[in-house]
Parts: C-alpha cells; structure tokens; sequence
C-alpha cells in the first residue's frame, strides 16, 4: 500500500472527495485538513475511569446531601417494608466502593500506563519552566494574553486543581467515608479494622460528618470550575477538550509549534 | 492483707442472702456480656478475694455521676459496690468530713499502697495553677496526682474526667483538663456519660473488683461491652431511620407515631453508649424512647459541635448561623457567579476578536 494521507503533501490525493462533491468543504477547510495534528494521550483505562469517577460522584454528591438532609417523611407501607433512607444510603456506598476501587485503578494505571497517566498525581514544583507556565496560564485566564499556548496534557493550572481537589479530594473523601462507614459496620468488619483508627483518633465522629460535608463542597467547587474550563477550553483554546476525555486523541486546531 | 474480709463478706455483713447473691453473680455476668459460665467464677472470685479498696475523689463536677451510681437498676448491685467503696474514701458519700475526711484519704492511701483503685469524678482545671477547683485547701489537681500516685488503675467517671464536658467546652477558661492528661502512667478507663449509666457504672466496677484486671476496652479507652456500639445501632426507631420517617418538627403527628429523631438533631449515631440497650432509670426509659434526641452527651466535646438540635454541626468560625452547608453554598454560589463572569467576559472579548480580524481581513 502506498503511503497517501492528508499529512504528507500529494498532489494525488484529493481530501474530502466527497465532501467537495456536496458543496460542504470550501477550499479554506481543505487547506486547513491538510495540515492539522493530532496527537493521542489518554489511554481508554484512563478515560473510563473518568467518565465513572464522574458518574460516581455525581451519585455521592446527590445521596451524601439526602443522607444528611433527608427527604420529606414519607408512609406508603409499614416501615418495615419501607427503606427510602435506606436506599438513599445503599445508593451512596454502591457508588462509594465503586470509586474506591476504580480510585486504586487509576493509581496502578498511573504506574504501568503512559506519562500522561501519571500527571493526576504530581505537582512538579521544583521544575521551573512549569512555574512559567503557571503564570502564563494564569495570565490567559484573566485575559491579559491573546492567545492560549499548546498543551498535550492538562494545562498547568488544570494539573494544580486536579491534584489538589481530586487526587487529594477523593483521597480525604475516602478515608473519612470509609471511618464513618466503619462505625455502623462496627469492630471487627473489614473497614473498621482498616479505618478504625480515624474514628479513635478524632473521638467524637460528628467531627468526621462535618469534614466529610465540607468536603463535598470542595469537590462541588472543583466540579464547577472543570466542567467551565473544559468546555471554554474546547472553544477558545488551540487544541480539542472534551473529546479528548472520550476518543484519547488530542487535536490542535492549528499547526504553529507552540 | 488477709485482715482486708472479701466481698461475700462485706455482702453478707449487708444482710444479703446467698442466693440474692448468686443471683447479683449471673446479673453482672450478663450485664457484662459474659456466658453462663462466667457465673461461678464470678462468686468464688467474690468469696475468696479480699475485695478491693476504691478511693473516689470529686474535681470539677456535678456529681451526676454519683447520684447515677446510687439509683443502680439492680439494688443489691448498688448496695454491695457502694458499702464496699464507701468504707474507703468518697467525700460526698461518707460521713466524715474536714480534716477526719482529708485523714481518712491519707489512711487509705497508706493502708493500700498500689493496690486500691482511683475513681475520679471531675476533673482538674489547670488555669492559675489550679485555683478554679480547691479541694481541702489545695487545688484539686494535686490532690489528684498524690491520690494517683499509688493507684492501681484509674476510672474516669463521666463525661467531665474523660473529655472535659462542659466546663471544658470552648473557650475552656479554666482549663479544665480531663484526667489522661493529667495523670499519664497509670491505667485509665473511661466511664463517660454524662452521667454514664448506673448499670454501666457498677457493671465496670464489678468486673475490675471480680478479676482484678481492666475490661477489654476500644481505642479510647472505653470499656468496648458499653461503648461497643452506637445508640443508632440499637435505637428501637432505627426502622423509621431506614424508612425514611422522621419527626419534622417538635409535637407533630410524626412525633406521636414515634419516628426517628433524626432531623431533630438526634446525635444516635455519633454516640457511643449503652442507653439503647441498658436504658436508665432501673430500664425505663431513656432519652429517644421519651421524644428527644440523643445529645451525645457521652462523646468527646459534645458541648462543641453545635446545637442539639441540628444534624449538620454549626461552624462558629464562620459566623454562629453558618453550618458546612451555608458555608459551602456560599463557596460555591461565589464560584458559580465568578465562573459565570467569566464566561461572560470570555464570549465578549471572543466576539471582538472575530470582528477585528474581519476587519483585518478586509
Ligand atoms: C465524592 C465523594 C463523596 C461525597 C461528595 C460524599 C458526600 C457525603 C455527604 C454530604 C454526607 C453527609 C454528611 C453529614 O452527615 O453531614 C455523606 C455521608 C456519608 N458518606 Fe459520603 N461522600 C463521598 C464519598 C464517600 C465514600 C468514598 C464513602 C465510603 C464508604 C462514604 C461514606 C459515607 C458514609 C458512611 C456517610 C454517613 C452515612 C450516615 O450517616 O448514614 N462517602 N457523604
Ligand atoms: S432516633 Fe436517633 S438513634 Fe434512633 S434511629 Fe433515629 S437517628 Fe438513630
Ligand atoms: S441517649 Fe445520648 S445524650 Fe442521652 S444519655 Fe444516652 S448517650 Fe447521653
């Protein structure tokens, strides 16, 4: 087979036959295909878990504020055969163990997979050309600078927020749900004799319900900032977002090296 | 020590028949969680040892424990543990007082050197050296260290001596400390509640005087049969909890159907302790079971996580109506609302982009 793509010149190949044929594909679009890079980064482990992370917590979020904030009283059959807070409650630890293991997921999937795996879990400090790139970045987001740099991977300020609210977040999610998930399986179950220590150590556990509230805000907060950068990303940056969570492939939208 | 009479004595001297004490045997067994097996044990323990001696020393407190201990369910079990501990030192139980009580703790302290036990009801304030709690004309926690020193092992009565209750609640201007703090080398068990049940009380008493050894206890220090467990988990309306039914508001039919006080501010499952079981007042009632919710009052700081009536604890530090909610609404309404300012700005300045290339472009 001959080696014909849009990428290496050829005055053979004509891009977008068919597209051209129905009028769709002006000469600009076909000039600009001829061109554009794509790059892949996200291996599929890495984009199913982010896809069930999110899913996961959107379900945590939404049975965490109804356990601690119940519905309205409701009587349709005796309570015995009635369990609406108890589902609510097996809703949030069916997505809680969910999350838990595809958390221990990621991890191992950020040693043996690809570089990009592993910038979930990093912050390089002491690397100072990505200090440069926290500034600029910083710079574009309060629009003192007209035009977005490149990047394969997370963009530094995103790498920032994504260690702080989720790598440490779901981390202090986890452990303190699985303290209180400890105290009503009670001593000798398997998550008490894990995480039995948390609830000697803090004493009184309406503390641990408070941390754990909190930090459902904090994740809320992380939530509403992600899904914003990522879609005006998508739009206004050099380089595909969204998709990118579910094809893997990173696509810039012009061909100028940074 | 063999002039010290062993506890069927002391029982028997009560006027207690043999069999009202076989039976007070198989009560604290099964009080203590122990099989029938444990029954004869527990008597010839009882016929043979020489009883243990127990000072009881009062600090900062309300003597809620004491009057607690003295309503025991089971009279016999009262009467039995307090004659044996009465004989020794407790001031508010005892009929000397002045310089003969202050006497009568220096004898006992002599008299059982490393082998009595410290009932600490209280505890010290540490603030200008003490001064807040003065016991005998010194401050309370030396009276408590000297009482310590020859102990065998510490129990920590109640809220007050293991957590600090609620002369330590924030801001704590005496300092009041409780008692693992102050005392750091001997065996403390906590007993807390405020007050701890009788039941639970005697019951601990009964099995360090029996076998001469602490109750297996939890992380902090509680004996695990009595705080093993939260009052959620055995709460009699935790089938509500499940349904789904709650008391909405304080007198509503809800609350005469009797369903869970969860929405009321019921801290049941935040707090270790027997009452769900055990209950109070010789097995009445106790406090779920009368309409209100669980206080927590046998928990670590329970004066300082908000109202009683709240399940979501006030955070004072942003403000006394703030909770995680409100400040987590806030945070995230500031976000939203910066996120939506932006959005905004980056739309506008997309906008004069396009129409500034045009006119480049033309
Ligand atoms: C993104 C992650 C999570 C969010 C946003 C979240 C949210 C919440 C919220 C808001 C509450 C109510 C707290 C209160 O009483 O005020 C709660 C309770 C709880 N969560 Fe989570 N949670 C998360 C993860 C987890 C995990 C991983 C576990 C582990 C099993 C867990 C177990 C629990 C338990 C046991 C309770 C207490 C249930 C009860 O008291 O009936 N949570 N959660
Ligand atoms: S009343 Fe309190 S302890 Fe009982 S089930 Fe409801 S929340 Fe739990
Ligand atoms: S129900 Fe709760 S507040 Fe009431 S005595 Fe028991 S532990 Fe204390």
């Amino acid at each position: 087979m001959t080696e014909q793509s849009i990428h290496t010149p050829n005055p053979d190949v004509y891009p977008l036959e068919s597209s051209r044929l129905t009028g769709d594909a002006t000469a600009q679009d076909i000039e600009s295909i001829r061109k554009r890079t794509s790059v892949f980064v996200y291996e599929w482990p890495v984009r199913l878990w982010h896809w069930v992370n999110a899913l996961c917590i959107t379900v945590l979020i939404a049975t965490g504020w109804l356990i601690a904030d119940p519905l309205p009283t409701m009587t349709f059959a005796e309570a015995t055969h009635q369990f609406v807070m108890g589902y609510v409650r097996f809703a949030h630890f069916a997505a809680a163990q969910i999350l838990t293991i595809g958390f221990f997921g990621r991890i191992y999937w950020a040693i043996v997979g690809n570089h990009h795996a592993r910038q979930l879990f990093y912050v390089p400090i002491l690397n100072k050309r990505w200090w440069r790139e926290v500034v600029f970045e910083i710079k574009w987001y309060l629009f003192l600078e007209r035009e977005p740099k490149k990047y394969v991977g997370h963009n530094p300020l995103a790498q920032i927020a994504m260690f702080f609210f989720m790598t440490l977040g779901i981390t202090f999610m986890i452990i303190t749900g699985w303290a209180l998930y400890a105290e009503g399986a009670q001593a000798g179950s398997l998550s008490h004799n894990v995480m039995g220590w948390l609830i000697g150590w803090v004493g009184n556990t309406q503390f641990l319900h408070s941390v754990h509230h909190l930090g459902m805000w904090f994740i809320v907060i992380f939530m509403i900032v992600h899904i914003y950068a990522a879609i005006r990303e998508d739009i206004l940056s050099r380089q595909s977002m969204v998709s990118t969570m579910i094809s893997g492939t990173r696509t810039f939208k012009d061909d100028r090296p940074d | 020590m063999s002039q010290i009479e062993t506890f069927y004595e002391v029982m028997r001297k009560q006027g207690i028949t043999r069999r009202s004490f076989m039976k007070y045997c198989s009560l604290t067994a099964s009080a203590l969680g122990l099989g029938p097996a444990f029954v004869p044990q527990i008597a010839h323990a009882m016929e043979t040892k020489p009883r243990t001696p127990v000072i009881w020393v009062n600090g900062l407190e309300c003597t809620c424990c004491s009057e607690s201990f003295i309503r025991g369910a089971h009279p016999l079990a009262k009467d039995v543990v307090l004659s044996m501990i009465s004989l020794d030192y407790s001031e508010t139980l005892m009929a000397a007082a002045g310089h003969h009580a202050e006497a009568a703790l220096e004898e006992t302290i002599e008299k059982y050197k490393g082998n009595y036990i410290l009932a600490v009801e209280g505890n010290p304030p540490l603030n200008e050296d003490g001064m807040f709690c003065i016991v005998g004309g010194k401050p309370f926690v030396e009276q408590l260290k000297h009482a310590a020193q020859h102990a065998k092992a510490v129990i920590s009565w109640g809220a007050c001596a293991s957590y600090g209750c609620v002369q330590a609640a924030k801001p704590n201007p005496t300092q009041a400390t409780p008692v693992h703090k102050v005392i750091t080398d001997k065996p403390i068990i906590k007993v807390p509640g405020c007050p701890p049940i009788a039941e639970v009380m005697t019951g601990v008493i009964t099995y360090m005087l029996t076998f001469d050894r602490l109750p297996e206890l939890d992380r902090q220090g509680r004996p695990a049969m009595f705080y093993g467990q939260r009052i959620h988990d055995k709460c009699y309306r935790r089938p509500h909890f499940d349904a789904g039914q709650f008391v909405e508001h304080w007198d509503d039919e809800n609350a005469r159907k009797g369903f869970c006080l969860y929405k009321m501010g019921c801290k049941g499952p935040t707090t270790y302790n027997a009452c769900s079981t055990v209950r109070w007042n010789e097995g009445t009632s106790f406090p779920i079971q009368s309409g209100h919710g669980c206080i927590g009052c046998s928990e670590d700081g329970f004066w300082d996580q908000g109202s009683f009536y709240n399940r979501v604890t006030d955070l004072t530090q942003f403000g006394i109506e703030a909770n995680a909610d409100k400040v987590g609404m806030t945070a995230a309404g500031v976000v939203g609302a910066g996120v939506a300012a932006h959005a905004a700005v980056s739309a506008l300045r997309a906008a004069q982009r396009k129409t500034q290339d045009k006119k480049e472009e033309a």
